[in-house]
C-alpha cells in the first residue's frame, strides 16, 4: 500500500489528509512536532481571553483520526533523505514514505533587531507560542507590539482583555495601508485607538532594551525616545518555516518552490500552505499566500492529483476577511491599497465609524475590481459571480442588496450606498 | 493539553475581575435575596408589601446596575472575555455551589412546598405570605408556591433579559427576540392566566401548548374549559388548532425557532439567565446521539400518557357523545400510522438509518401499547392507569427533568438541557423543521476558519462548525434559531434564513474559492 506522509497537521495537511481519505485508500500519517491533534490556529487568541478552552480549537474529536485510518505521529523531522526518501527525526527514529508532502507553516519574522532573542520578546504563530505568552504575561503590565498586520491586532486585542496597557508600533501612515486603501486603513487606526489602545503610526522600533536579568525592560524606537514594557511582540509578518531544509537539493527561494501542481523539483515530494511559493502565480496573486483559506485550498488541490486526478492548484477570485476588534472585514477581488491611475474607489463611510465599504473599479471600463467591506457582511458567493462575469460597478451598487449577508432585522445600508455614489459621480 | 489550561486560570491579570460598582450592584442585589431567604427562614416581615417591593427591586437593581457597568461605556460588540477563567461560567466552585443551591431549591419548590410556608390549611406563611399581597393585586388569591415561582422566574427573565440585550445591543435579531421572550413571559405566561382567574376564567397559557403543557388534556382541565362556557371551549379549541395548524404553518415558515427563542418560557429563561452557561453544553457526537433517543422517548412516553387519559375521560357509548373510547383509539392509532407513512414516503431520504430504526420502533411501541390497552379490556395500560402514568410523567419528567436537572444544572450542563434533551415540543417542533421547514443556518462561501466559536456557544450542543468549515447548510431539528452562532462569529460567516425548500440541505464537498474545474468535478460526481 502505498504511503503518503504529510508533515505538518495545519490547515493544509490535514485537508490533504482528509481528501485523500475520501479518495483512496493509501496509508497517510502525518507529523507534528507542535500538537497531538489538529486545531485551528486562527483561534488561538480566543483561549487566551477566556473565550474558548483548548479543546473547543479542535475541529475534529479525537477518535476522528482512528476511525479515518489517518496516523498521526507525534516528532520533529530533522532532516529529509530525499534519495532513499527517509524522515530523520530528532528522536533518531526513521520513517520511509512513498510520497511527501511538505505543509510545515510559517515562522514568525525577526529582523536583527538588538535584543530580539530577550525573554519576554516573541511572536503568534504556534501552540508553543501562545503557551509562553501565557507564561510572559504574568504580573505583566505593559507591552508593546511592533507590526501592523492581523496577528498585530489580535494580540492587541487579547493583551487588552487582561487589562494589559498596549503601545503598538505601526511603520505606515495608518493600520495595515500596505493593504487597505488610506480611508478603509484610517478607520480602523481610529477604531483601535478607541478600545484604548496607544497606536503609533509612522514609527519603528530600532532596539530593544534588557534589564539585569536578561528580560526585556524597555524598547528604544527610532525617534529615540524609550517605552518601558514587559513584552514584545514580534508581528511584523511570517516566513516559509524551511530551515531543515536548507542545503538539501530541494529547490527553495523563499519558500519551497512548487508548480502548479504543487510538485516541488523533486518527484513525489510536495509542499502546501504557508511554506509553499509557487514559481508562477497568476495574476494579481502573489508567490506565497500565508493564509488559511490558500492552504485549505492548496490542500484539497493537492489530494486529487495525489488520488490520481491531477489537477492544477488554480486559486479562483482572491477573497480574505479578518476582525478588527469589534470591527468584521470582508473583502472579495482586488483592492489596491494605493491605486494606479487605471483604478477608481469608490468609498463610502457611515458616521458611527464601524461601517464602510470601498468598491474598486477600472477606471476605463468601469469594470469591477474587488470589494473591502467593514462591518457588513457580504456573501461570498455573489460576489465570485460578479467578478467572473466581469460586472461593471453600476450592476454591482444596484444589485449590492443581493449580496447583503448580515443577520436579519439588520439596518441596510444600500440606499445610501447608492445615493452616495450617484453624488460623488456629479461630483468628479 | 491540561497544562496550558492550568496557566490560564491562574494568571494574575484575569479579565475576570470585578470592578467596584459591579461589587457594589452585587451587594445590592444579595441584600434583595437576603429578604427573601430570612422569608423563607420565616421571618415575619411586618408589612409585606414593602418588603416585597424592596427586596424584587433591589435583586432588579442590583441585575441592571451590574450590567449596566459591565456592557454600557463599552464598545458594542459581544464580550466573552474570560468566560472560561470565571469559577460561576466556567464550572468552578461557585458554578458547583449555585448548581446545588438551584437544585434544593426545585425539590423544595416541587415535593415540600410546606417548607416555603405552604399552608393547604389556613393562612400561608414563609415566602409564600410575603408574596401574597401581589398575588391578592393581580388574581384576588392569596399566593401558591407556584405564583412565588412565576414571580421569580419572570422577574429573572426581565432582569437576565436586560442584561442580555445591552450584551447583544449590536445585533437587532437578538434584542427583538429578547423583547419578545420578554413580553410572551411577563404577558402570557405570567398575568394574563392569573387575570384570567380573577375573572373566574379557567387558568390559561395559550403560548403552553401541548405536549409542553402536558396537562391541558386532563379530565380536571377538560371539564373546567366546558364548564366556562363558551370561553372554555375556545380555549379548549384554540389548545387543538396550536398543535395542528398553527404550530406547523409557524415552524414551516421560520423554523422552530418562532416558539423555542421567541415565545416559550423555558427558553425564554435559557436564553436570558442561561445566557453565561451556553458554553457548557456537550458537543460531542456521543452527546448527540443520547440527545436524540432520550428527547424522542420523552415525546413518545407523552404521546402514550395522553392518549390513555383521554381515553379514560371518554365514555363507552355513542349516544352521549360520537367521540367514544373506541373512535378515539382507534382514530389515533390511525393518525399516528398515517403521519408515520406520510414521512417515510415522501422524507425517508432525509432520514438517516437509525433514524428510520428508531421511528418504526416508537410507533410499534405506541401501537402495541394501543392494542394492549384495547384487547386488556380493562382500559388500563400494563395494569396501570392514564392516571398514574400522568403522575409519572408529572413527577419525572415535568418536575425532575425539566425543573431540577434542566435548571438547576445549568452552570453544569449549559442552558438547554432540558430544550435538548427533554422537551417533548421542541422534537415535534423539530422534526418538523428537519422535514419541512423553509429554515435553514447558510454558510457564507469559502470564509470558515473552523475556528469554533459557533459550536462552543451552542446551546443546544451543535457541532456547528462542523458543517460550517464544509460549506453545508445547517439543517439540524435540535436547533432552536438562537442567531448566536451568527453573531459570535468573527468572519461573519452564518446567517439564519428562511428561505426554498429546493436546494436546503447541500453538501458541496469543495469549498468556494477553488476554481471552476475543481466545483465541476464534485458537482459530476455528486449527480
Amino acid at each position: 500500500m502505498e504511503h503518503i506522509v504529510i508533515i505538518g497537521n495545519g490547515i493544509s495537511g490535514i485537508t490533504c489528509a482528509r481528501h485523500i481519505r475520501k479518495n483512496s485508500d493509501a496509508k497517510i500519517t502525518v507529523i507534528s512536532a507542535e500538537s497531538e491533534y489538529f486545531f485551528s490556529r486562527t483561534a488561538l487568541m480566543y483561549v487566551y481571553m477566556g473565550h474558548m478552552k483548548w479543546n473547543h480549537l479542535k475541529p475534529y474529536e479525537d477518535w476522528f483520526w482512528e476511525k479515518n485510518r489517518i496516523e498521526l505521529k507525534t516528532g520533529f523531522v530533522e532532516k529529509i533523505d530525499f534519495e532513499e526518501k527517509m524522515l530523520h527525526f530528532s528522536s533518531e527514529e526513521m520513517m520511509n514514505y512513498d510520497k511527501l508532502v511538505l505543509a510545515t507553516g510559517s515562522v514568525y519574522n525577526k529582523f536583527g533587531w538588538e535584543g530580539q532573542d530577550l525573554k519576554g520578546v516573541q511572536g503568534l504563530v504556534s501552540k508553543q507560542d501562545l503557551e509562553l505568552l501565557e507564561k510572559n504575561t504574568k504580573n505583566c503590565k505593559k507591552a508593546v507590539i511592533i507590526g501592523g498586520g492581523l496577528i498585530g491586532v489580535e494580540l492587541a486585542e487579547m493583551l487588552k482583555t487582561r487589562n494589559i496597557e498596549v503601545t503598538f508600533l505601526i511603520r505606515e501612515e495608518a493600520f495595515w495601508h500596505n493593504v487597505l486603501p488610506i480611508q478603509d486603513a484610517e478607520m480602523i487606526s481610529k477604531h483601535i485607538k478607541s478600545h484604548g489602545v496607544d497606536l503609533r503610526e509612522k514609527t519603528e522600533l530600532d532596539k530593544i532594551v534588557a534589564n539585569e536579568n536578561g528580560r526585556v525592560k524597555s524598547i528604544i524606537i527610532n525617534s529615540g525616545e524609550e517605552i518601558e514594557c514587559h513584552l514584545v511582540g514580534l508581528c511584523t509578518g511570517v516566513r516559509p518555516n524551511i530551515d531543515f531544509l536548507k542545503n538539501s537539493h530541494l529547490e527553495t527561494d523563499k519558500g519551497i518552490l512548487v508548480d502548479t501542481f504543487l510538485q516541488t523539483n523533486i518527484k513525489d515530494v510536495y509542499a502546501i500552505g504557508d511554506c509553499a511559493q509557487l514559481k508562477q502565480p497568476l495574476s494579481h496573486r502573489k508567490p506565497i499566500e500565508a493564509v488559511w483559506y490558500a492552504g485549505r485550498m492548496m490542500g484539497e488541490a493537492l489530494a486529487q492529483t495525489l488520488t490520481g486526478n491531477k489537477m492544477p492548484y488554480k486559486p479562483g477570485n482572491w477573497f480574505n476577511s479578518a476582525k478588527f476588534f469589534d470591527i468584521e472585514y470582508q473583502t472579495y477581488g482586488n483592492v489596491s491599497a494605493k491605486p494606479g491611475d487605471d483604478e477608481m474607489h469608490f468609498h463610502w463611510q457611515h458616521k458611527d465609524n464601524t461601517k464602510a465599504i470601498t468598491i474598486a473599479f477600472d477606471a476605463n471600463s468601469n469594470k469591477f475590481l474587488g470589494i473591502n467591506t467593514f462591518g457588513i457582511r457580504m456573501r461570498h458567493s455573489v460576489f465570485d459571480q460578479w467578478l467572473n462575469e466581469n460586472r461593471k460597478i453600476n450592476h454591482v451598487l444596484a444589485n449590492l442588496k443581493q449580496a447583503n449577508f448580515d443577520p436579519e432585522f439588520y439596518t441596510r445600508y444600500e440606499k445610501d450606498i447608492f445615493k452616495s455614489f450617484k453624488e460623488n459621480l456629479k461630483k468628479a | 493539553m491540561s497544562k496550558l489550561e492550568h496557566n490560564m486560570s491562574l494568571t494574575a491579570e484575569a479579565p475576570a475581575k470585578l470592578s467596584t460598582t459591579q461589587r457594589l450592584a452585587s451587594g445590592i442585589g444579595l441584600v434583595g435575596l437576603f429578604i427573601l431567604v430570612l422569608a423563607v427562614a420565616n421571618v415575619n416581615f411586618p408589612n409585606k408589601t414593602l418588603f416585597l417591593s424592596l427586596s424584587l427591586g433591589l435583586i432588579a437593581a442590583g441585575t441592571i446596575i451590574f450590567a449596566n457597568d459591565l456592557y454600557l461605556g463599552k464598545h458594542e460588540g459581544i464580550k466573552n472575555d474570560g468566560v472560561w477563567f470565571k469559577s460561576l461560567t466556567g464550572r468552578g466552585f461557585w458554578a458547583w455551589i449555585l448548581g446545588i443551591t438551584l437544585t434544593l431549591f426545585y425539590i423544595v419548590l416541587y415535593w415540600y412546598p410546606q417548607y416555603l410556608g405552604l399552608n393547604a390549611d389556613g393562612e400561608n406563611t414563609g415566602i409564600i405570605s410575603l408574596f401574597d399581597p401581589l398575588s391578592q393585586f393581580i388574581s384576588g388569591n392569596p399566593a401558591s408556591q407556584w405564583f412565588v415561582y412565576g414571580t421569580l422566574y419572570t422577574l429573572a427573565i426581565l432582569i437576565f433579559g436586560y442584561k442580555f440585550i445591552l450584551k447583544y445591543r449590536n445585533n437587532r435579531y437578538e434584542v427583538i427576540r429578547t423583547f419578545s421572550v420578554m413580553f410572551f413571559q411577563l404577558g402570557f405566561a405570567f398575568l394574563l392566566p392569573e387575570i384570567l382567574i380573577r375573572l373566574n376564567q379557567p387558568y390559561y397559557n395559550p403560548a403552553n401548548i401541548w405536549p409542553l403543557n402536558y396537562d391541558l388534556f386532563t379530565d380536571y382541565k377538560i371539564n373546567e374549559f366546558l364548564s366556562a362556557g363558551n370561553v372554555g371551549v375556545i380555549m379548549l379549541a384554540f389548545g387543538l388548532i396550536s398543535i395542528f395548524v398553527i404550530t406547523p404553518i409557524l415552524t414551516y415558515k421560520y423554523g422552530k425557532r418562532w416558539y423555542c427563542s421567541w415565545v416559550c418560557g423555558c427558553g425564554g429563561l435559557a436564553e436570558t439567565a442561561g445566557d453565561p452557561y451556553r458554553q457548557l453544553s456537550n458537543k460531542s457526537q456521543y452527546a448527540w446521539k443520547i440527545e436524540r433517543w432520550v428527547i424522542h422517548s420523552v415525546l413518545v412516553f407523552v404521546t402514550v400518557m395522553t392518549i390513555a387519559v383521554l381515553y379514560s375521560f371518554l365514555g363507552d357509548s355513542a349516544n352521549d357523545f360520537w367521540l367514544t373510547k373506541d373512535v378515539f383509539l382507534w382514530g389515533t392509532a390511525g393518525f399516528l400510522t398515517l403521519l408515520f407513512a406520510v414521512i417515510m414516503i415522501f422524507k425517508r431520504k432525509e432520514l438517516a438509518q437509525d433514524a428510520k430504526y428508531g421511528a418504526i420502533g416508537y410507533l410499534v411501541v405506541i401501537l402495541s401499547i394501543i392494542s394492549l390497552n384495547y384487547f386488556s379490556g380493562n382500559g388500563n395500560i400494563f395494569s396501570f392507569g392514564g392516571y398514574q402514568l400522568r403522575e409519572w410523567y408529572g413527577f419525572l419528567i415535568g418536575a425532575a427533568f425539566s425543573g431540577v436537572i434542566g435548571v438547576g444544572f445549568y452552570p453544569i450542563f449549559g442552558s438547554r438541557v432540558w430544550c435538548r434533551y427533554g422537551c417533548p415540543m421542541a422534537a415535534i417542533l423539530g422534526m418538523q423543521q428537519r422535514l419541512f421547514s423553509r429554515f435553514r443556518i447558510t454558510t457564507n462561501g469559502g470564509q470558515c476558519i473552523s475556528c469554533g466559536n459557533c459550536s462552543t456557544y451552542c446551546e443546544m450542543g451543535i457541532d456547528v462548525r462542523a458543517y460550517a468549515q464544509k460549506g453545508e447548510n445547517i439543517v439540524r431539528s435540535s436547533c432552536v434559531g438562537c442567531g448566536i452562532c451568527s453573531a459570535v462569529c468573527p468572519r461573519g460567516v452564518l446567517k439564519l434564513e428562511n428561505d426554498d425548500m429546493d436546494g436546503r440541505i447541500n453538501s458541496e464537498e469543495v469549498m468556494l474559492g477553488n476554481d471552476v474545474d475543481l466545483m465541476d468535478l464534485v458537482n459530476q460526481k455528486s449527480k
